[in-house]
């Protein structure tokens, strides 16, 4: 149609491991409209636009854009074409004046030489015109956050943006300069630009945007105008869920407290929420939330990765503080880490040297000093069958195997040790749906023979299928604590989670089954 | 399917890469030759002459081969030093420091104490060891305890070593006799006593190769190697999985520091007959081209370092007997180093290779489907 500025058709995008990050999305925005892009962490909002800027090329597809088709290559085609786009990570020299960042790449003055002169024009005719409150003088390093985003914003329409991306830009903005950043939006949208505002803050997507696309699981859900619909149901195209894979759950009996956590800070900040709550033996306690409200940090301290100040973790009675990772795990800890390439493998390293990372210390490994070859061969050999690693053989570098075998790698590893307590962040994240059912079965089987396990993961299928009982994190801390997991709606989930209801100290602390003395 | 397609079983991608990095390294060789016989033939007035002598000249006689050995020794030594301290990702190029500072307290060992035979080179070796392990330990510990960057800290640490060295030298080892800066004649009783006759080709030559064996060990089937490459390799990972990290480090530079240390021990008292280093011998940083020559592999640092012996042989050979100077040797070095460093350098080639085994791989697993159940396949 022709009042849609921008057309994305049947978008499919695969990365080179074989994740596919978009399956079939389309998106239209209408011309001079301000246009959500919404949905969870790792739903394709992002990929969706590196297609669109030009960063990713998809495997199949078609953008429209102002009525002819484009195939943007690199960021540079895109903003020629006048696509803009604000990262959440700032682009910005510290050093350099507002105006200096603004014509950075496409400078006043010839032969090498800088017009300095030219730049602070044109810089103060681009934000007069735009009016925003900025002094083109001032050292970018010297201003607070939301003007380090209005200098990006500047620099999108300094070339020429017609259509502009801002990628979740009110996540580092105090209500206030968010505030500001809309009146901003909507100034320039009354000057006859595009927005495409990607975000998971219901409040603001309906206090701004006509249109609100919702993206789940590399699948567009649809789109709706705002006005007709109301937060609740914006939540639940959000959070829904998808296709079920089998898992078989025999019924949990909890037995003794394994692990142990009291009041412990989810962030750094003087002011953070705390955690609370028990896990037994037998029992899998699933983090569900919108990731980066405190799972990383509760995880790492778990770890031994993150020292923490205030509150305590036990592990079977004894406090965790202090202790090195070898110990913590000595005392029974496994760990599966949300970050596979960074902490969960060494690539280069082969299939045998990633399965013993953590245990080649133990004596039965070495005689005379040296390691007992043979036996860790035949050790290999065990694992890469029982947990049916795809390989071509046991001294191949581990990074020439796909996610999902990688992550089998890491689970051998942390599996097979027969640990009273399993730290599962983030399981299958970004893996095939084999491999992720292989490893969600493999933690219901460690936990029905006495394991406690810890499962944190933003995938809504899997701490719903998989726990047995829940905790909800939002923004604000801990949302909310349910007894049995399998009583939940995934409605009532996502409400949670978004921070749209909070059940009270009382109710959460659900998750403390024995008195702390 | 009329009849089966793999007469050989397809490579894997393991295998593969360590073709291509054998293909490279002797790519490397040859355009570096290759480079080195054109400025030999815009320099020379005899360039046939020379470059004979530069490439044939070390493998003419029996004593030139002991020569090439002999040359490569000291190389061994800083090779499996550099590939130790590179496998724990540490750029520690304090193993020079520590090569100087080696020879020098094996020196004082030599000409101060008074042992019996056997004994005295052996306490030399191992003292001059300890000396070159303390020097390599301390970038490693500024950089656990303050951060600073080892190649940085490890660079200018040499010259402190060095200067001290000179000092000590000077001032406590003097032999004023001598007529140049130099300790006393190093006594029979702590020599490393010469194998082949009219040559340097002594016990410590020996040695080196036989710790080349050890050291493999000590990385590859030992837990504190295999700590070591861990660390090397992701420290993050090792980290995570309990590595003590910092303690890792230290053991990394502390055995590389001496077997640096014992490197330059056993070239002074093997072929010297006073120290007489006043500037550094350069040992150390030829023990970088080496390990990178053998990719940190202790079983390919021989290699390494008789390959570089033997050019090194060749250049000598050919600065007497052509109007072609040394320094040659030089950029032959650098152009081998430039492009087995380079990573990209023939990366196309391998990566299409890769490619097309990995298609051929996918239609004999269509073929028999049988054998394709979940997982992904290996990726290119």
């Amino acid at each position: 149609m022709s009042d849609y500025i921008l057309s994305m058709e049947h978008i499919t995008k695969v990365y080179p491991n074989g994740f596919v990050a978009n399956r079939d999305v389309s998106l239209s925005v209408e011309k001079g409209e301000i246009h959500a892009l919404s949905g969870e962490n790792g739903a394709g909002k992002s990929t969706l636009m590196k297609v669109l800027f030009g960063e990713e090329q998809p495997e199949e597809g078609k953008i429209f854009f102002e009525g002819r088709e484009i195939h943007p290559e690199n960021s540079i085609s895109a903003i020629k074409m006048g696509i803009g786009m604000v990262h959440q990570h700032f682009m910005l020299v510290p050093s350099l004046t507002v105006a200096e960042n603004i014509v950075l790449g496409m400078e006043p003055g010839r032969f090498g030489y800088f017009n300095k002169r030219e730049a602070f024009r044109r810089a103060s005719e681009i934000i007069e015109k735009y009016r925003f409150s900025i002094d083109p003088r001032e050292r970018v390093e010297n201003l607070p956050v939301g003007d380090k985003q209005k200098v990006e914003i500047l620099k999108a329409l300094y070339r020429g943006a017609k259509l502009l991306i801002l990628d979740e830009p009110t996540a580092v903005l105090t209500p206030q300069e968010t505030e500001e950043l809309f009146v901003q939006m909507n100034l320039l949208k009354a000057q006859g630009h595009t927005l495409i505002f990607i975000s998971h803050k219901l409040r603001e997507i309906k206090q701004i945007c006509e249109h609100i696309t919702v993206l789940r699981g590399g699948r567009t859900v649809g789109t709706a105008r705002v006005a007709d619909v109301t937060e609740q149901e914006i939540s639940r195209m959000m959070v829904g869920r998808d296709v079920m894979l089998e898992i078989e759950k025999p019924p949990a009996h909890p037995g003794k407290t394994v692990l142990q956590v009291r009041d412990l800070p989810l962030s750094d900040r003087p002011d953070a929420p705390t955690i609370s709550f028990d896990i037994r033996e037998g029992e899998i306690l699933g983090v569900a939330g919108v990731e980066g409200n405190g799972q990383s940090e509760l995880a790492m301290s778990i770890a031994g990765l993150l020292p923490y100040k205030t509150g305590s973790i036990r592990l079977k009675g004894k406090e965790l503080r202090g202790l090195s990772v070898r110990k913590i795990r000595a005392l029974g800890l496994s760990h599966i880490s949300e970050d596979r390439m960074s902490y969960g493998c060494a690539a280069d390293a082969n299939i045998e040297e990633n399965l013993f990372s953590t245990t080649i210390y133990q004596k039965k490994y070495s005689r005379f000093g040296l390691l007992r070859g043979k036996l860790l061969d035949r050790r290999t050999d065990e694992l890469i069958r029982e947990y049916r690693i795809k390989c071509s053989e046991k001294k191949e570098p581990v990074r020439m195997l796909s996610g999902g075998n990688i992550q089998k790698v890491v689970v051998a590893r942390e599996f097979s040790g027969n640990t009273p307590m399993i730290l599962a962040n983030q399981p299958t994240r970004g893996i095939d749906v084999g491999a992720t059912e292989f490893i969600r079965n493999k933690l219901v089987d460690l936990r029905t023979n006495g394991a406690a396990v810890l499962l944190i993961s933003a995938d809504l299928n899997e701490v719903l299928e998989v726990s047995d009982s829940l905790l909800v994190l939002s923004s604000g801390g801990v949302s909310a604590y349910f007894a049995d997991a399998a009583q939940v709606e995934e409605d009532t989930l996502g409400e949670y989670m978004l921070g749209l209801r909070q059940m009270t100290a009382q109710e959460i602390g659900g998750a403390v089954h024995e008195a702390s003395d | 399917m009329k009849h089966r397609t793999k007469d050989r079983p397809l490579p894997t991608n393991r295998q593969i890469e360590t073709r291509f990095t054998l293909i490279r390294t002797l790519v490397a060789v040859g355009i570096a030759l290759a480079g080195c016989l054109i400025l030999i033939l815009v320099v020379s007035e005899e360039p046939w002459d020379a470059f004979v002598a530069f490439l044939i000249g070390p493998l003419e006689s029996g004593k030139n081969i002991a020569t090439v050995f002999e040359t490569a020794a000291p190389l061994v030594y800083s090779g499996l030093a550099v590939s130790v301290m590179f496998s724990c990702n540490q750029f520690n190029m304090a193993g020079e420091g520590a090569l100087y500072i080696g020879g020098l307290v094996a020196s004082a060992v030599a000409v101060k104490l008074s042992l019996p035979i056997v004994v005295h080179p052996i306490l030399a070796l191992l003292l001059g060891g300890v000396a070159g392990a303390v020097v390599c330990a301390v970038p490693g510990i500024l950089k656990i305890k303050l951060g600073a960057t080892e190649i940085v800290s490890s660079l200018m640490l040499n010259y402190i070593v060095l200067y001290l060295g000179v000092y000590i030298l000077n001032y406590f080892l003097i032999d004023p006799a001598a007529g140049f800066p130099a300790t006393e004649r190093l006594p029979e009783s702590a020599q490393l006593p010469t194998l082949i006759p009219r040559t340097h080709f002594h016990v410590g030559t020996i040695l080196a190769f036989v710790l080349c064996a050890v050291v493999y060990l000590y990385l590859y089937k030992s837990k504190q190697g295999y700590a070591i490459r861990m660390v090397g390799q992701n420290e993050k990972f090792a980290r995570y999985s309990g590595i003590g990290v910092g303690g890792t480090i230290l053991s990394a530079q502390l055995a590389g520091g001496f077997l640096a240390g014992m490197g330059g021990a056993s070239e002074v008292l093997g072929s010297y007959t006073r120290f007489q280093w006043v500037a550094l011998p350069g040992y150390g940083f030829d023990g970088v081209i080496v390990a990178t020559l053998a990719g940190n592999n202790p079983l390919l640092v021989p290699l390494g370092a008789l390959f570089l012996g033997y050019l090194r042989v060749g250049a000598d050979i050919m600065s007497r007997r052509s109007d072609v100077a040394t320094e040659v040797l030089s950029i032959v070095q650098g152009t081998i180093i430039l492009l087995v460093a380079s990573k990209l350098f023939l990366q196309h080639i391998k990566h299409k290779y890769i490619v097309s085994v990995a298609e051929k791989r996918e239609s004999l697993a269509a073929a028999a489907p049988e054998a394709a159940p979940e997982g992904g396949e290996a990726n290119a």
